[in-house]
This record gives C-alpha cells, structure tokens and sequence, in this order.
C-alpha cells in the first residue's frame, strides 16, 4: 500500500483523466457497438481508480465501497446491454451502429 | 422509506408469479400495493406516526424530508395512473410479468433518486430507473425501430452515467465525502476554495444530469427513444423519468450544493434558453406525434430548470413541483390518446392518424385538446399557471429578457399544437370508423381531463387568494 502513496495525486488524477478521455473518445468515435461498450467500461474503470486513490490519499473507506458499487453496477449495466444487443443482431445481422437509422429527422 | 419496501416488495411478488402462476390475479394486487403506497406516502407527509417507526434518515443514505416525500406523493400518483392507463399494454403481453417487475423496480429507483442524501444513492437511484427502462425501451423484440431505441438508449445513458461518475469523483477528491450535507458544510464555509477539479466536477455533474432530465445540448437521445419505443413505455419516460430526473437535479443543489446554480448561472441560462428554442423549433417540422411530443418535452425541461435555477426562492420548489405536476398529467392524457390512436393505424403515429379524430371519437379528440391547450400554456388549463408561476419568479430576480424569450419560445409552440388540434377538428379521415375504447379507458380519459381542468383552476384559485 506504500507504494500507492509514493506516486504523487496529481499524477493519479492525469492518468484517469487520460483513461476516462480515451474512453470518452472511442464512445463518440467507434462504430462497433461491442467496442463502445469497452469504451464505456474504460470510462466506468477510470473513474474506479481514481477513487481508489483518493480513498487512500483521504484514509477514508467510503470511496472504496463506492467502487464496488459501481462495478456491480457495471456489471448489471453490459449484460443488460449484451443482451440488447444481441437482440439488434438478431434482427439487422450486424453490430455495427450505422445500421441503426430507422430514426430519424 | 416505506413507500420503497412496499414497492420493492410488489416487485419481488411479481418476479415470484411467473413461477408460482398466479399471474391472473397479479395486476389487482399491483394496483391495491400502489394505492397503499400512495396512502403511506401522504401519511408520511402529514407528519403522521411512519416517521417514527422506521427512522425517516436511513444510515445517512436516503433522507425523507418534506421535498423528498412530496416527490415520493407525486411520483407514485404517476405510476399508478400509469399502470391503470396502460392496463392492456400488459394484459397482451406473454411475459407481462416481468415487464411489471421493472416498471416496479423503476419505481423504486425514481424514489431513490428524489430522496438521496448520498451520491452513492444518487448514482445506484439513476441507475436503477434507467437498466429496467433501457429493456422496457425494447421490448417490442420483433420491431426494428424498437432495438434501435434500446440500442441507443444504453449507449448514450451508459455514457451520461460514466460521466455522472467521474464528476462525482472529482467533486469526492476536492470535498473528501459523499454525504451532501457534509459537503454543504464544506463547500459553503469561509475558507473553502474553488479548484479547477472542483469546477470540471461540476461541470459533468450538470452535463450528466441535464443529459438524464433530456435539457437541450445533451437532448439527442430523446426523440429517438421517444418515437422507437412501445408508446407504454414512451409515457413512463416522458412522465416518471423525467419528473425523478429533475427532482434529482434540483436536490443536488437544495441539499448539496446551494451557491451552484448562482455561480454557474451562465450555464443554466444556456441550458435553458437552448431547451426553449429547439425543442419548440424543431418540433414544428415533426409528422410523427411522439417525435413531436419528445421535442415539447424538451422545451417542457427548459421551463422546469428555470425553477432549478432559481431555486433558494421560497416559490422556486413550489413552481417547480406544479410545474411537473401539471406537465405529468397531461402528457399521460396526450399519450393515452396518441396510444389508442396509433393502435387504430397500424401503430403508425403520424399526425394525419389525426384527421377528422372528432368524428371518429370525440372523447378521444376532446382530451387530447384540452391536453395539448394545457401544455401550449392556454389559461385557465393547468399549463397556464404553470409557467406563469416560473417566469414570476425570473420577473422577480429581474431576468427580464429571459421572460420574453420563453413567451417567445411558447408562442412557437402554441403552431405546432394547435397543428394537431386543426388536423383532429377539420381534417379528412382516410377512415370513418368510430373508435371503440372500453368503460375504464373513458373514465380515465374523463378524469385526466379533470385533472388538468381543476389543477389549473385550483392554481386560478390560489392567484386570486
């Protein structure tokens, strides 16, 4: 755990800020629906470890509970989604999100 | 705290029907849960004994103060009216069951969302109204338009959520908790200092949250989900979501953080006047109703975030609470009849299904244009005195212009309903045959007619005390 303090904040809040905009980057940017899920898993775990670092930095435990929040939460979230996008592929044979224009204007 | 072990418990049941067969009695038993949860929830709000038996601050997680029981009051009329509405959208369904169960858990989550005192409810609250209403948002499986609005649905509200996430962890690491109240004391003494961390945490909890309560830069999602999905689902979103993504909104800032919205007033007057313009704008070039209906309640957001704005006036809560009040009636009233009325055309909702409505159905006509004059803001109808109240109270903080930017924004909005109303009253109908709705379909199409009427008299009412 020492060395997790040895590593100064700031640079814990630069790389998860990196993290969360390469994620944020690919949700926007990528046209398969599986890789925008893994982008929004980027985001979600980003947003883990920098919790986990304040936590450590505060000595508070309330972050770390958070954390586990939201990956059960995370976990809920892609298999609703896996689901949802199984049943688009069932129906267009492609998981790519260009085919979705059945709404618009 | 009652209301959500009543409703949780509902859902549960409903889960255990599907195995122990028992579905045949299930929606009675779900209405009377709803009826007993409204009942407990006023109970509560008259400072009755429930408060005393189950401690109303639950481990410092959920707080079930006056604003949060209102809400509690509010939402669980809408999801009852909700249910009676949609009766036969789950008496067709094979697997009605569990559609009932989300629509209860999605209860539940909207509770959590009004009432939290810790991000970690805030955050586990949205997330439990939006999973169950991104499958609810699909559930008509063989329909493309269907999966194409859960597909997208997901994938903007999983973003929203990570954004919502990260704020929330920059606002932890400049603050040092979660608990709201800890952070009011924090962020409003004297020698707190407003990092840059602190602002861009602020910044995303806004985008996040005017992202859920659909305000317009971060709009986009809605007109597509509104259209693609079973019109069922459509008015639970319109109405329940939404109510509890703006109650939310406005406890952020009521018990976390109060100097916000003064500090940041230019981004909310820009969330504002955007929901104002486009979604009165561009709803004027809409043919399908729910994509029409979607962008009038984009512009709806704009009126309600000027309460949010505005909110440490004693009138700001008030405003805001008739506001989705009013809003929340009679979108359930236009739903219900664009519902039936696409069912008749094949569930196509476009506005010449319309035509010559009078004829066909003239309930059916007249509640929808009672309901679309309400939301136009014609007096005396309930819409009327709801925005009255918000722009008195921009008037009275001296945002003159903003006054005449939402009456201009209305008057916009005032074509396309009446659009509606002209097709419904001198339109040719490709069809002549009469629309048969069933003895409770009327009596909730005259009560919801009622309601928007007598809430609007009522606000008449208090005006003139």
């Amino acid at each position: 755990m020492e060395i997790i303090k040895g590593i100064p904040l700031t640079s814990y809040i630069l790389l998860c800020s990196i993290l969360f905009s390469i994620g944020a980057l690919g949700v926007l940017y990528r046209r398969n629906a599986l890789v925008i899920f893994m982008c929004i898993e980027l985001m979600l775990n980003s947003t883990n470890l920098l919790l986990v670092a304040f936590s450590r930095y505060f000595n508070d435990t309330n972050a770390q509970v958070f954390v586990f929040f939201i990956m059960a939460v995370a976990a809920a979230e892609v298999s609703v989604g896996l689901a949802i996008l199984m049943l688009v592929y069932r129906n267009t044979k492609t998981t790519d999100i260009d085919a979705l224009n059945k709404l618009k204007y | 705290m009652n209301e959500i072990i009543i409703v949780a418990g509902l859902g549960i049941l409903t889960l255990l029907a599907e195995i122990f067969n028992f579905k045949k009695i299930l929606m009675p038993v779900i209405i009377a849960g709803l009826v007993v949860a409204l009942v407990v929830a006023v109970l509560e709000l008259q400072g009755s004994y429930f408060n005393t038996t189950f401690d109303a601050s639950v481990l410092g997680m959920l707080d079930f103060d006056r604003f949060a029981t209102c809400f509690v009051v509010l939402l669980t009329t809408i999801a009852l009216l909700w249910v009676l509405i949609n009766y036969n959208y789950f008496v067709d369904e094979s697997n009605k069951a569990d559609h009932l169960a989300l629509i209860l858990f999605a209860i539940v989550g909207g509770y959590c969302m009004v009432s939290y005192s810790n991000f970690v409810m805030l955050f586990l609250g949205i997330e439990i109204l939006s999973i169950p209403m991104y499958v609810l948002a699909g559930s008509k499986k063989n329909s493309l338009r269907s999966n194409e609005a859960s597909l997208k649905y997901f994938l903007m509200g999983s973003f929203a959520t990570g954004i919502l996430l990260f704020g929330i962890a920059l606002l932890y690491g400049s603050v040092g908790s979660f608990d709201v109240y800890i952070i009011r004391a924090k962020t409003t003494s004297a020698d707190f200092v407003m990092t840059p961390m602190f602002t861009v945490g602020i910044i995303m909890l806004l985008s996040a949250m005017s992202f859920k309560a659909s305000s317009a830069p971060f709009h986009f999602w809605a007109p597509d989900v509104y259209s693609g999905s079973p019109t069922s689902v459509t008015s639970f979103m319109a109405t329940f979501v939404k109510t509890s993504a703006i109650a939310a909104f406005l406890r952020l800032f009521y018990t976390a953080l109060p100097f916000v919205p003064e500090t940041f007033s230019r981004i909310f007057l820009i969330l504002i006047i955007a929901s104002l313009f486009i979604g009165n704008i561009i709803a004027v070039f809409q043919i399908n109703a729910k994509r029409l209906l979607a962008y009038s309640s984009i512009s709806h957001v704009g009126f309600m975030l000027i309460a949010v704005l505005f909110f440490a006036d004693p009138r700001g809560i008030q405003a805001l609470y008739f506001y989705v009040a009013a809003y929340s009636i009679t979108t359930l009233a236009a739903f219900m009849v664009v519902k039936i009325v696409g069912e008749q055309s094949d569930g196509d909702e476009n506005i010449f299904a319309f035509n010559g409505l009078v004829k066909r159905n003239p309930l059916l006509a007249g509640t929808l244009t009672i309901a679309l004059l309400s939301m136009a803001g014609i007096p005396p109808l309930s819409g009327f005195f709801a925005k009255y109240n918000m722009l008195f109270i921009a008037l009275n903080h001296g945002y003159f212009w903003l006054v005449i930017i939402a009456i201009l924004a209305s008057l916009v909005g005032v074509y396309y309903y009446f659009k509606i109303i002209i097709a419904m009253f001198t339109g040719v109908s490709s069809s002549s045959v009469p629309i048969k709705i069933t003895l409770t379909q009327k009596v909730l199409l005259l009560i919801l007619t009622l309601l928007i009427i007598g809430m609007g008299l009522n606000g008449y009412v208090l005006e003139m005390i």
